[in-house]
């Protein structure tokens, strides 16, 4: 029996090997856990939320019971509820909030930006954050609204009273709430750093240390809404594309610095809104393709490996995402045909997936069983692949899970 | 009115509110506009089928004829809401409980409006039961059950539950709709077809009204 210090190093070097195109000694497995662990236990998501210690307890025996070969830490996108509570963050709906107790939470479209808020984006993105995307999207914030410009503080006679408006009650209140999300934040940054060090000490390496996005992605799904963006692709496709180059150096430094903190050098990066059916393949070139390449580019220079996470169907998008150096980057599929893909990218790029949800979550064990060794025989056959449902755990049936985890560690292992 | 429907179809959104604009001053009866638009967005809904067109396509074409049709209400006069009131089916539609998303909702109702579907759009995280309610009201030929998440299997589920309940299921075409549905999900639902795109299930809409006709 291995101990924890070896199982930490034979697990890193599982996911590695398939990063690299090599064998390893058998197909890794590892999920997005989501609230799983949650309904597994027996306890609601809005438990989770709240009562970090219940997190802890709950993940860490739920990883100890399935054994993945990485885990996710769950505090920084599940355990935050009491910070987003006081900040009244408005993208999200989730439990007790406009949702079950038992509910995932749930992003909330909205036009956050205007179209016509563009020029004042481009021209001072930071000045633009704080005094119109923060109050819309933390009310908490919402008096920020009212500030004079940041950039009019220049000297002794340009801006220097300008302080003065930070004395009304309205302020004083988005102070506090500051003050406080900053106190609640702290806690969740504690319970990170404990249950990534106690995931260290049972022998499972994090999944990955960096969140990135391609900055379509971002502009669409925080600044302008889907349908806005989809709409500016013909009403204002300069500025689309202005806005895009903006935002690519804040997705590649902030992931890079994510992975620098947490010493962890693999950043997930979700991709929503380049899928086959939204948007063309001449869109896809000129809004979404050579962004979305220079962000892998970068990471893998800095020695990171990218774990690309294609919703939907992408099966369009192959030979664009194969046009990367071999062995640097996991393709992880959702709806599109992984055996097709394995065909594409076999000397190219790791493949991840995709026991579909609807196997997982209405399925038997035995359906999930014979997909998984389909998955096995051909996706895995020579290596460079990770076994892992199609999108997060979510609802899955814990039986199904279990029957994942079980074929995998018994048919996976390779001779 | 070729101009008109090739302005639409070519995506020209400038061209075409100025020329529905011109035909409106010209004394075109509104009727025959909205139908160069609905010809038009036959079209488009056609090269969406091909690959020619995608998401961004559907809903720009879908803002475009809700401009027009907010410019020329004001010109229509009561008998021809009467005679664009005819409609070849009723469709009872919603996001399902515990689910919140609305984009493919709305590019469904705003296709089946289009399509000659008399549209009840019940909004999103709508019970089991608030389905029922309005079958029983609205008498629908067709239930559209829409959801993104794995959790709206249970609500889709519960839906048709609720029909078969009131002796309603064999009345009524139940048809599911996301991205994360397929043939196993469909089949525990018990719905009658399933799709992952809104022009997809326009296609099953009609053929089964034509089947009743």
């Amino acid at each position: 029996m291995s101990s924890p210090q070896q199982l930490l190093l034979e697990r890193d070097k599982r996911i590695n090997d398939a990063v690299a195109l090599k064998k390893p000694d058998r197909v890794p497995i590892a999920c997005l856990w989501d609230f799983f662990p949650a309904k597994w236990k027996g306890v609601t998501a809005r438990d989770v939320m709240y009562d970090h210690q219940l997190m802890f307890d709950t993940w860490a025996e739920c990883m100890q019971h399935f054994e993945p070969d990485t885990v996710d830490n769950p505090y920084p996108l599940r355990g935050f509820g009491p910070v987003i509570d006081i900040l009244d963050f408005q993208h999200l709906k989730w439990a007790g909030h406009g949702l079950d107790d038992n509910v995932s939470y749930q992003f909330v479209e909205l036009e956050v930006m205007q179209p016509e808020e563009y020029d004042h984006f481009l021209f001072d993105m930071s000045d633009f954050m704080v005094r119109r995307f923060w109050p819309r999207v933390y009310k908490a914030f919402a008096p920020l609204e009212n500030l004079p410009p940041l950039n009019s503080v220049i000297s002794y006679f340009w801006g220097i009273h300008n302080a003065v408006c930070l004395l009304t009650p309205e302020m004083e209140s988005v102070r506090t709430a500051m003050i406080e999300a900053g106190k609640a934040s702290a806690e969740v940054l504690k319970w990170t750093a404990a249950y990534g060090k106690k995931m260290a000490e049972l022998g499972f390496p994090s999944s990955y240390g960096g969140f990135s996005q391609v900055p379509f992605d971002t502009l669409g799904d925080f600044f302008r809404g889907t349908k806005g963006i989809m709409m500016d692709l013909y009403r204002r496709p300069d500025k689309v594309m202005a806005a895009c180059e903006k935002l690519l150096p804040i997705m590649i430094d902030t992931a890079i610095a994510s992975t620098k903190r947490t010493g962890v050098k693999r950043v997930f990066v979700p991709l929503h809104k380049g899928l086959d059916t939204f948007m063309s393949p001449q869109q896809f070139d000129r809004f979404y393709w050579p962004h979305m390449k220079e962000l892998l580019l970068t990471f893998i220079r800095e020695g990171i490996t990218p774990w690309v996470l294609a919703e939907g169907v992408c099966t369009n998008r192959l030979e664009s995402f194969r046009d990367v150096p071999p062995g640097k980057v996991i393709y992880h599929f959702e709806l599109t045909d992984i055996f097709h893909a394995k065909k594409v990218m076999r000397d190219r790029c790791c493949v991840r997936g995709n026991v579909p949800m609807s196997l997982l979550t209405v399925g038997t064990p035995e359906d999930v069983k014979a997909y998984c060794k389909k998955l096995i025989d051909v996706c895995g056959a020579d290596g460079g692949f990770i076994l892992d449902a199609a999108a997060p755990l979510s609802d899955a049936r814990p039986e199904n899970v279990q029957a994942m985890f079980d074929i995998t560690k018994e048919y996976g292992v390779y001779s | 009115m070729q101009d008109l429907v090739n302005a639409v179809v070519d995506m020209r959104e400038e061209d075409a509110l100025s020329l529905t604009k011109k035909y409106a001053e010209e004394g075109v009866p509104p009727l025959e506009i909205m139908n160069a638009y609905k010809e038009a967005l036959s079209i488009i809904g056609k090269r969406f089928e091909d690959g020619i067109y995608f998401v961004p396509e559907l809903i720009l074409s879908g803002e475009m004829m809700k401009a027009a049709s907010e410019l020329i209400k004001p010109l229509m006069a009561g008998g021809e809401h009467g005679e664009e009131g005819k409609k070849i089916g009723r469709f009872l539609l919603g996001t399902v409980e515990g689910d919140i998303h609305d984009i493919g909702k709305d590019m469904v109702h705003m296709l089946m409006e289009i399509n000659g579907f008399d549209v009840r759009d019940l909004g999103v995280d709508v019970p089991a039961q608030r389905f029922c309610d309005e079958y029983e009201d609205f008498q629908p030929d067709i239930v559209g059950l829409s959801g993104l998440l794995t959790l709206s299997y249970d609500s889709m589920k519960a839906v048709v539950e609720g029909l078969k309940k009131i002796g309603a299921r064999d009345k009524v075409k139940v048809i599911i709709g996301g991205g994360q549905l397929d043939e196993h999900a469909c089949k525990y639902v018990e719905a009658d077809a399933w799709v992952v795109d809104a022009v997809t299930g326009v296609k099953y809409a009609l053929q089964w009204m034509e089947g009743r006709a």
